[in-house]
């Protein structure tokens, strides 16, 4: 079995594994690493993104084989320690609007969200709404219009 | 030890002819704190009014409540050493913030932090019978009063341990954040007296609720209790039950919606495939949907196995069957309207038709199983898990005692989890391998061979004369909702394995909740079902019939608002009977900036609704113009897109306003969607869609970027429903926006449903899942 290994939240990890394995099954079902949640297995529904080098991307969509040793891969569980802080200032704005409902979609919304900021702000502007409508996570809860202001609020603080 | 435990009961009817409302219970004999309660009476509505239907009397909150009457008496509280206090609510939470409220409730009543309540959910106790079903919105309204009652007992024990070891009376002694003070300045920590304050024999207590003027916890926004763990990945779902073995198991499923795997063509094939370690026929049956079993190391592996599966497929019920032949089986099964009762009167008559919904929740049916020769243990999210446990006993031939059903947290429900799908089928796969398993849904199967709001038509008439409505008759045909679940217990679940009994229900709950707020004279509402339950996999999706009652009835209101010459919001203010509903009408007409001058092409609309002991009223503003209906965003329906939403609610007593608009604000792109873009196509017995970029459920790109919940201030002492709420009244507004501003009715939902262009590309049925993409890296952002 071929082994592969790259930095998990600032640790390096190595998994012996078929190389098509996709990430979302090498974080949850090889490592315990159950934040990234499976909402589709499709790169759809964006419930399973978390970030490498910083860049957001859905972890159903990628075989473990496209992850180089070097590559730092961020889960949500990871994402507060990446700026050295209890919380990540998405996290902070996700408690201080009452985001979350059932939860589930919500790990990878704060990804996709903090990503989409980093994004925006290295463009040298600030969140529209137009940047909003086009976040393509899904959360059957309907917490829509809690994330955009949170994500407003955050963009602010990073 | 160190622990005290709180028994609510319910102490029934007063016998002596003084209020009902006297709050019972016991301490109940143990080494720790333990105490009891009486379930609060909901009064009867009074209908001072000409138009009476059941619903004014008795509605489905309170069939659940007095259902859960006889044995209320179970609820237990714990007052831990540490000062915590814990509840184990039987419930079940799956995002509607039901923990959180209890959590409020006990903390208002004992006088300790929300943040030292631990509420949990509770295994499956057939002991209480009907207590342990969570439907209907009914939860708090259930269980608000014996919380109190059993929360208000261990305050007073705890108070009397107090006042025992300072020597001075209970009076005198005052607890606020879980500390109690005595004159002079003395404290004691309520966790430090758990042992002091139980009791060695069973004693009967009468409780003193506080008043509501005295609150200071419930009614004030509240965040959720398990906030913190949601933002940082830890909170727990079914498939994080820590069970040893219990590895990653799919099942791959069959082309038509409950179909049966005859057999496989290359069962050594797939058995050797990398990391899989069984494959096994789990056949089909009324509790387990079933297919092809593939249990192995990562669910990765699991997907490629089913998708290499050749299976011989025997077709399911509904094989043939499309949306234009269900729709011609509707039509045959409609019941003839009230004859006229004025012949000198006019009539309007509409006829709508409601497709198939999804009721997907994001985290599809899981469920852990570990069922061996003598005991099986189960986890997984369930609203009816008596119910599981009492059939799950049945189907492995285990005494109910042998079989252990634990509550998880819920991924969302929207009504899905009332039935125990996912359960039933991982106890019946690990049966049959005789190895733990952790059972996941594919998306896919999740929309084609998940449960769904059933296909609906209405037809509706208003009889008028001058300014007058003389009659409102609405006739409701639609495809069976499955009740197999009962009252959550296996007798009552039992009552509704025939069609006969299963039309029952469904009439019962039509009956109870089903309802006209205005004065139409004479009003008669009628449900006719057809199929039996078993040929479509449905139930009661999020607000059940409302959406499909609702929204028939404010457009048939907008017509003859018009054809009276009349304001539709002045006509609906009119003819409402109830002062609360027409509160909530007014504060959304008036927030909500009613009548406003709009550009061509954008208008509002207003949908009213009375359930769950309230009232909802939710106004809309939509954008129909080109420009925003074709506006571009990749692989997205877009369309109409509802620019404003003001929702004002009445729930009587809200217990956390900042729950309760949550609850809204979800309620309200449910109904978004519901009327716009969210459904599913029927072809040759299986739904075209298989992800959500092809079911399209409100996204960001529709989602209103001006929301406004009101609620509205106590009008009772008791909380009504809150978690499906708004989606009716926000369906109907959004209905009658899209009228206005197209001045087309809209007679088909959702509106997007008959397009020429699907607006995605149907993937094939077999296999049944398709294959994760390999170029994630590519669209990093």
């Amino acid at each position: 079995m071929p082994q592969f290994s790259f930095i998990l939240n600032g640790g390096r990890v190595t998994v012996d594994c078929p190389g098509d394995l996709r990430m979302l099954w090498v974080l949850n079902d090889l490592l315990g690493v159950r934040g990234p949640k499976y909402g589709c297995g499709v790169g759809v529904c964006q419930a399973c993104t978390c970030h490498v080098n910083g860049k957001a991307f859905n972890a159903c969509s990628v075989p473990v084989s496209q992850i180089k040793p070097t590559d730092r891969i961020t889960t949500i569980e990871g994402l507060a320690a990446s700026v050295g802080k209890p919380l990540h200032p998405v996290q902070q704005a996700w408690l201080d609007h009452d985001v979350a409902q059932c939860g589930y979609c919500q790990p990878g919304q704060i990804m996709a969200a903090t990503a989409k900021i980093r994004q925006i702000k290295a463009q040298g502007r600030s969140v529209t709404d137009a940047d909003l409508d086009e976040i393509r996570n899904v959360c059957r809860c309907g917490t829509y219009p809690r994330i955009r202001k949170a994500i407003k609020q955050a963009a602010s603080q990073m | 030890m160190g622990e005290r435990t709180i028994v609510g009961t319910d102490a029934g009817p007063g016998t002596s002819g003084i209020s009902r409302r006297r709050f019972v219970g016991y301490l109940i004999a143990g080494p720790t704190l333990v105490a009891g309660a009486q379930l609060g009476t909901t009064a009867a509505a009074k209908a001072a009014i000409p138009t009476v239907q059941p619903v004014d009397l008795y509605d489905l909150s309170d069939l659940l409540t007095d259902a859960t009457r006889p044995t209320a008496n179970l609820i237990t509280i714990t007052v831990n050493a540490d000062g915590t206090v814990s509840f184990a609510m039987p419930r079940a939470e799956v995002g509607q913030g039901i923990t959180t409220a209890a959590a409020m409730t006990i903390a208002e009543e004992m006088d300790v932090p929300v943040s030292k309540v631990r509420v949990t959910l509770a295994d499956a106790r057939p002991e209480l019978v009907w207590n342990q079903i969570t439907g209907g919105s009914n939860t708090m309204h259930a269980i608000f009063t014996p919380i109190r009652t059993a929360a208000a007992i261990a305050r007073g024990a705890l108070l009397e341990a107090a006042a025992d070891q300072l020597g001075v009376s209970t009076g005198e002694l005052t607890i606020r954040d879980g500390v109690i003070s005595a004159p002079g300045g003395r404290t004691i920590p309520i966790g430090s007296l758990s042992e002091a304050a139980a009791v060695s024999a069973d004693v009967t207590v009468r409780a003193q609720l506080k008043p509501r003027s005295a609150f200071t916890v419930v009614g004030k926004p509240q965040r959720r209790v398990d906030a913190l763990d949601i933002v940082t990945g830890r909170k727990k779902f079914a498939l994080d039950a820590a069970v040893a073995n219990a590895k990653p198991t799919m099942v791959c499923r069959p082309p038509t919606i409950n179909g049966s795997a005859r057999a496989v063509r290359n069962l050594a094939q797939v058995q050797a495939m990398p990391g899989i370690t069984d494959v096994a026929i789990i056949p089909h049956s009324k509790h387990v949907p079933g297919g092809v079993a593939v249990r192995g190391e990562t669910f990765g592996q699991c997907i490629d196995a089913v998708r290499a599966l050749s299976v011989d497929w025997a077709p399911g019920p509904a094989a043939g069957k499309s949306d234009a032949t269900v729709l011609a089986d509707l039509a045959r099964a409609e019941l003839p309207m009230t004859p006229p009762v004025n012949l000198l009167a006019k009539t309007i008559d509409k006829r709508f038709t409601f497709h198939f919904r999804p009721g997907d929740p994001l985290e599809t049916n899981t469920a852990v199983a570990n069922v061996r020769p003598d005991r099986a243990e189960i986890w997984s999210s369930l609203k009816t898990p008596i119910w599981a446990q009492e059939q799950l006993a049945l189907d492995l031939g285990l005494p109910v005692t042998s079989v252990k059903v634990h509550v998880t947290e819920g991924g969302g429900s929207f009504g899905r989890h009332l039935f125990a799908d996912a359960a039933f089928e991982a106890a019946a796969i690990s049966k049959k391998l005789g190895k733990p398993v952790r059972l996941l849904w594919h998306r896919a199967d999740s929309f084609r061979q998940g449960r769904v709001h059933p296909m609906t038509t209405s037809r509706v008439r208003a009889t008028y004369l001058g300014d007058n409505v003389l009659a409102f008759d609405q006739r409701n045909t639609a495809v069976a909702t499955d009740w197999g679940h009962g009252f959550g217990e296996l007798l009552s679940a039992l009552g509704s394995t025939t069609p006969v009994t299963n039309l029952g229900y469904s009439q019962l709950v039509f009956g109870l909740t089903a309802n006209v707020p205005y004065d139409f004279g004479i009003v008669s509402q009628l449900l006719n079902e057809v199929y039996d339950p078993t040929v479509f996999n449905t139930s009661s999706v999020r607000n059940v019939y409302s959406p499909d009652v609702t929204t028939p009835r404010e457009l048939l209101i907008d017509q003859l608002a018009r054809a009276m010459g009349k304001d539709a919001y002045q006509f609906r203010r009119s003819f409402l009977r109830d002062a609360r509903m027409r509160a909530v009408l007014d504060k959304v007409a008036q927030a909500g900036n009613w009548g406003r001058a709009m550009p061509a092409g954008t208008a509002q609309g207003i949908g009213v609704h009375r359930e769950y002991k309230g009232f909802c009223a939710v106004l809309v503003e939509i954008d129909c113009r080109p420009a925003t209906v074709s506006r571009a965003i990749p692989n997205a329906f877009t369309g109409p897109r509802v620019t404003k939403a003001v929702c004002a609610v009445d729930v009587g007593l809200p217990i956390n306003p900042l729950g309760l608009e949550a609850q809204m604000m979800g309620g309200i792109m449910d109904g978004i969607g519901q009327a716009l873009t969210y459904s599913l196509h029927l072809k040759d017995g299986s739904f075209l869609e298989h992800s959500w970029d092809a079911a399209f459920y409100t996204r960001q790109w529709n989602t209103p970027g001006d929301l406004q919940v009101i609620v509205m201030p106590p009008t009772t002492d008791d909380p009504g429903g809150a978690g499906e709420f708004s989606v009716a009244p926000s369906m109907a507004a959004t209905a009658c926006a899209y009228a206005r501003a197209t001045g087309t009715l809209p007679t088909t939902f959702p509106i997007n449903h008959g397009r020429a262009n699907l607006g995605f590309t149907p993937a094939p049925t077999v296999p049944p899942v398709p294959a994760s993409p390999t170029d994630g890296l590519s669209k990093a952002y």
